[in-house]
């Protein structure tokens, strides 16, 4: 197998060069995340679908969501996708320090997002807005008349949480592929030349912040002004 | 086609642009715009989600296939939510959220 040995390591067999077996990475990626977004497409199409149904009772759910730790949580998550897409370039360069120093400060920014839903969920629970036997929400007279009833507004908040949910889901699992890869890093697994797996980890990265750029105004903004 | 390397600047850049986008939909979210709310609102977000998609995803440097791979993924999601809605709407099931 001398063919073999001669080959630069990294090289899958099936690649004639770095260059191709990373346009074919970075294109596999996103075909993934386009299955990713037919994903989350799925829970937009029944919130547009139950908000249409009844707009009010989705403005009603909305405010009680807290607006300031929505927003904080939106800059924390937008300066989570700044450091790890400072990672990917420290990959390009071959910097193997700073890829480890950017991956972790990715992951702390994860980490205090979903700590402040962690929050944010608990304090829905205690609210009794957990969709279930606990779920309670008083409907005035004046938004009976106009159609909302309690049932509408739990609608909403169980479409809050399977979004939400699944939106924090995919940052668990995000993280847990980080700290793997901030030991790979340590360890010179990445190099000027084949950085594939930090520049895919960064789409991913990026697809799920883009999902929260869509949940955060759907969620916390849209019918304030009711 | 070799690999682009996106400088700190850009990226930097970006950043803040994404950040007082984020501010700007938060106050604006306090006004009145009437049927226009969802418009402005979605307006605002697809304006971070495509500085993302170019920038941060770097789509704006790469080759076509993966700039058609990206259209293609919206396409499925319009024919997802358009279909869906000229069902339940043509059936006078749901009427406009805004309205």
């Amino acid at each position: 197998m001398q063919a073999e040995s001669s080959r630069a390591w990294g090289l899958a067999h099936h690649f004639d060069n770095f260059e191709q077996q990373r346009e074919a990475s970075y294109l596999g990626m996103w075909v993934f995340l386009v299955t990713e977004i037919m994903f989350f497409g799925g829970l937009f199409t029944a919130y547009v679908v139950y908000r249409s149904a009844n707009a009010r009772a989705f403005a009603l759910g909305s405010k009680e969501l807290d607006i300031t730790l929505g927003a904080f949580n939106t800059a924390v998550l937008i300066g989570s996708s700044l450091t790890m897409a400072l990672a990917v370039w420290a990959a390009q360069q071959g910097k193997r320090k700073q890829i480890a120093l950017f991956l972790v400060l990715t992951i702390l920014l994860g980490g205090v997002f979903l700590g402040v839903k962690v929050v944010e969920y608990r304090a829905k629970i205690d609210h009794h807005l957990l969709p279930g036997p606990d779920f309670h929400f008083p409907v005035t007279e004046v938004d009976e008349i106009l159609g909302v009833q309690e049932g509408n507004v739990e609608m909403f908040f169980n479409l809050y949480f399977a979004m939400t949910g699944l939106h924090a889901l995919h940052m668990i699992i995000g993280i847990g592929v980080l700290l793997v890869m901030v030991v790979l890093a340590l360890r010179g697994s990445f190099s000027r030349k084949n950085h594939n797996l930090v520049e895919c980890m960064g789409l991913y990265w990026h697809f799920v912040d883009i999902v929260w750029i869509f949940l955060f105004p759907l969620l916390y903004l849209l019918g304030r002004n009711i | 086609m070799t690999e682009h390397i996106t400088s700190v600047r850009t990226y930097l850049l970006v950043f803040i642009a994404l950040m007082i986008l984020t501010a700007v939909t938060v106050l604006v979210a306090f006004q009145d715009f009437g049927a226009w709310n969802d418009v402005v609102a979605l307006t605002i977000a697809v304006i971070k989600a495509s500085l993302v998609v170019l920038f941060f995803m770097h789509i704006y440097h790469s080759t076509r296939l993966s700039k058609l791979v990206v259209v293609s993924g919206l396409v499925w999601l319009v024919i997802l939510i358009g279909l869906t809605l000229s069902d339940y709407l043509s059936r006078g099931l749901v009427g406009l959220a805004s309205s």
